[in-house]
């Protein structure tokens, strides 16, 4: 809906509000106190330990306070409130739209890079990247997969972004590559972004070791072991990384994160958000702040349609449902898509007619309905045994279930229930 | 929206396939229509009003005790006990009497179907289970086929015949060889098209076949159950006909006979009765062929598809067990 609207700025809101936990890992250390004038681009909160982000003020202004706000589950979370006044940046940032091309920087300057300047996988899951750049001792990567897959049905902002920052994002790819030191990096694209795959394609050529990979269409293709298995033909085993079979996925949205804060100087203060819906009038790809509202994004978008019932934080498959609209944008918030109120309630569930069709949508070869059925007699150690937690909560049983049944609910309960027993075995 | 509405907050996924068990069900009916067809043009009168009857009374029947017995809300619109109706029709013959019509429909839906939990909690196929009842209940009743054609305008005063496996099966335990009873078998072009005594959905390959199409069109049935089923008989009779063709009849002909085809189109692919996964439908299906084939041939009965379905019924729960859809990274590939 929104693939052929160009990336547009977002003007900036009146306050901002920064979640110390923007990213997988220990939430950050705030840096700043009630008060304190920071300009953009300017460190606020610290990383605190490995797995964790630096985040950096994404406005000029004065902190308001340091008080919890409500994230995208609903629950006030720890969080940097901002009084905007003007957009002054931190001196050093080059903001223009110049193509750097990397001179000799090193490995270890482009992961030192990639850390001060708060990157995290862009895709969605946003797990710190310079965690993901570091391989552990032992194993060695081959090969470095680059997720052009629109995660989700409905999103674009990386069409977009494959579109009009081509040459940056093969730059960033490029970075990546020297930090991972792999010789070789393939860019997955499903066969429905022709344009995409033509663009990126004839630009790859001019640099070394990078291909474009086209894709079957068919969700959920950007699945990180999807897409590896796409890309590669290998498995990643059962409860295994990537980084088992010789390889690290990065999102394009990363890559392009990558070289602006590499060659830029630039932190992640701001990112692509897909804004949709079938009844908005302006479905747009719009460059936002980090911590502006999602109100404003939708306002943007021509405004909340009537009769909408449901604001998703993400794609329909696996999103999260907003309780409000005043929540911000994260770095993980990859779109919001706005659903008509006749499309956001669940249908009557009705028995398991053993239809199969479950068990021929899960990707991972799982039996979803079996796993609900040993979810409702909370038989937690058969779950276990029946690789629950092998589920990446895709949400295709569910959306294909003719009886409506909530596969993917009892799925989660049944997750969250072997994760305890698993950690009570081992203490 | 106004702001005083409320968001709706759930799970997700936020959206859903448009596929729901009544266009399921109805697309099972749908592809019964050509066998239905059939049977009016050779048994007329009495297959109208076998069909009607067993469909009125399973619904009633599922109405009945999911709101009294079982004291819940009826989910008479899905469409299944519809289905289960007009399979227990296409599995009698056209001159059965009401009464027991009634009471097949009431072992199909209220012992085979509701006493497990209703819709998808049944072991058993329902319609089979009402036809095997009434088979040994009344057996007389139960194997007197009205002609086709001859008997379109009559219903419990039809003319009866013998099936052409009836006719086999008598024949050869009287003796009698092979060939001389193969003629008075219709010629497998008639036998192809329906033109033979028989439960009335089940005389025409033709028609059933098309069903069979329509539902792997519509992604109701895969091929695996089907082909095994048919696969199985014709490899089985086909080696004990190579073997001694004075004896056995051909494959072509226990294709067309009987009601393999019902059995393996639309019987043996009930979704809440057969396996999960591709391969446990094959050894489903491979197993009703095997069977049927040795009550046909060395059993007491003519034909044993019936049979069959629901002894391999009960394995479902054990292949289903032990059969297991091909995970995702379970080959080590860092090996």
């Amino acid at each position: 809906m929104a693939s052929g609207s160009a990336i547009i700025a977002l003007p900036l809101p009146e306050t901002v509000c920064i979640h110390l936990s923007q990213h997988l890992g220990a939430p950050a250390n705030p840096l700043v106190n009630k008060g304190d004038q920071v300009r953009t681009g300017q460190l606020i909160a610290a990383s605190t330990g490995f797995v964790s982000a630096n985040i950096h003020s994404p406005v000029s202004g004065v902190v308001q306070k340091i008080e919890p706000a409500p994230d995208a589950t609903g629950y006030p979370r720890p969080a940097i409130w901002i009084e905007v006044k003007g957009d002054e940046w931190v001196e050093g940032i080059d903001r223009s739209d110049d193509l750097i091309k990397p001179n000799g920087i090193s490995r270890e300057d482009i992961i030192d890079r990639i850390r001060e300047m708060g990157i995290v996988g862009l895709g969605g899951a946003t797990f710190p990247t310079h965690v993901k750049v570091s391989v552990p001792k032992g194993k060695k990567a081959g090969l470095l997969i680059i997720n052009g897959v629109e995660c989700e049905p409905f999103l674009t902002s990386d069409h977009r972004l494959m579109l009009e920052k081509s040459d940056e994002i093969l730059t960033g790819i490029t970075l990546l590559m020297r930090a991972l030191e792999v010789e070789k990096a393939i860019i997955g694209i499903e066969r429905n972004k022709p344009d995409a795959i033509d663009i990126l394609g004839r630009l790859a050529a001019k640099y070394t070791g990078i291909s474009v990979c086209p894709l079957k269409v068919k969700y959920p293709q950007g699945g990180e072991k999807q897409l590896i298995k796409a890309v590669t033909g290998r498995e990643v085993p059962s409860l295994g990384l990537p980084i088992d079979v010789g390889v690290v996925v990065q999102n394009v949205g990363t890559a392009f994160a990558v070289y602006e804060a590499v060659l830029k100087n630039k932190p992640l203060v701001e990112r692509v958000v897909t804004v949709t819906g079938k009844k908005l009038s302006k479905p747009s790809n719009f460059l936002v702040r980090i911590g502006t509202p999602v109100s404003k994004l939708i306002e943007a978008a021509g405004g909340l349609p009537d009769g909408s019932g449901k604001v998703i934080n993400g794609g329909p498959m696996m999103g999260k449902a907003l309780p409000l609209l005043g929540v911000p944008v994260t770095k993980g918030t990859s779109g919001i898509v706005v659903m008509p109120v006749t499309e956001s309630l669940r249908q009557p569930v009705m028995n398991c007619i053993r239809c199969s069709r479950c068990n021929q949508a899960c990707p991972m070869g799982l039996e979803p309905y079996l796993l609900m059925s040993l979810g409702e007699a909370k038989r937690w150690d058969d779950m276990e045994s029946a690789r629950t937690l092998d589920c990446m909560e895709c949400g295709s049983c569910s959306y294909t279930c003719p009886s409506h049944r909530p596969l993917l609910d009892y799925i989660r309960v049944g997750k969250a229930n072997v994760n305890r027993l698993i950690k009570a075995r081992k203490s | 929206m106004s702001s005083n509405d409320l968001l709706t907050v759930s799970h997700s996924p936020h959206v859903h396939g448009s596929e729901s068990v009544q266009k399921i069900m109805y697309r099972v009916l749908f592809a019964m229509v050509p066998a239905f067809a059939v049977s009016l043009i050779f048994f007329g009168l009495g297959a109208l009003i076998v069909t009607g009857v067993a469909v009125i009374s399973c619904m009633a029947f599922e109405y009945l005790i999911a709101r009294f017995l079982m004291k819940v809300k009826p989910t008479l619109w899905d469409g299944s006990a519809a289905v289960t109706g007009v399979l227990l029709a296409f599995n009698i013959p056209s001159n059965l009497p009401v009464w027991m019509i009634v009471v097949g429909s009431l072992v199909a839906i209220g012992v085979a179907k509701m006493s497990f939990g209703g819709l998808g909690k049944n072991p058993f196929n329902p319609a089979l289970a009402g036809r095997v009842f009434l088979l040994v209940s009344f057996p007389v009743q139960m194997t007197s086929w009205p002609k086709a054609i001859e008997s379109r305008f009559a219903y419990l005063d039809a003319t009866t015949g013998a099936t052409p496996l009836g006719i086999l099966k008598e024949g050869l335990k009287n003796g009698q060889p092979l060939a001389d009873l193969m003629k008075d078998i219709p010629e497998y072009s008639q036998m192809f098209l329906g033109n033979m005594s028989g439960s009335l959905g089940e005389i025409s390959a033709l028609a059933l076949l098309i069903g069979g199409l329509y539902m792997l069109w519509k992604k109701v049935i895969t091929w695996h159950t089907p082909v095994s089923i048919l696969g199985t008989v014709v490899v089985f009779t086909g080696l004990l006909w190579l073997i001694n063709p004075d004896k056995y009849a051909d494959p072509v002909f226990h294709l067309f006979a009987g009601g393999i085809m019902l059995g393996a189109i639309f019987m043996a692919t009930d979704m809440v009765t057969s396996p999960m996964t591709p391969v446990g439908q094959i050894i489903f299906g491979v197993g009703i062929g095997l069977i049927t084939c040795i009550i046909r041939i060395f059993g007491a009965y003519p034909e044993g598809v019936s049979f069959a379905i629901l002894i391999m019924n009960a394995f479902v729960p054990l292949i289903d067990k032990y059969i297991k859809p091909k995970r995702f990274g379970e080959v080590k590939t860092n090996g």
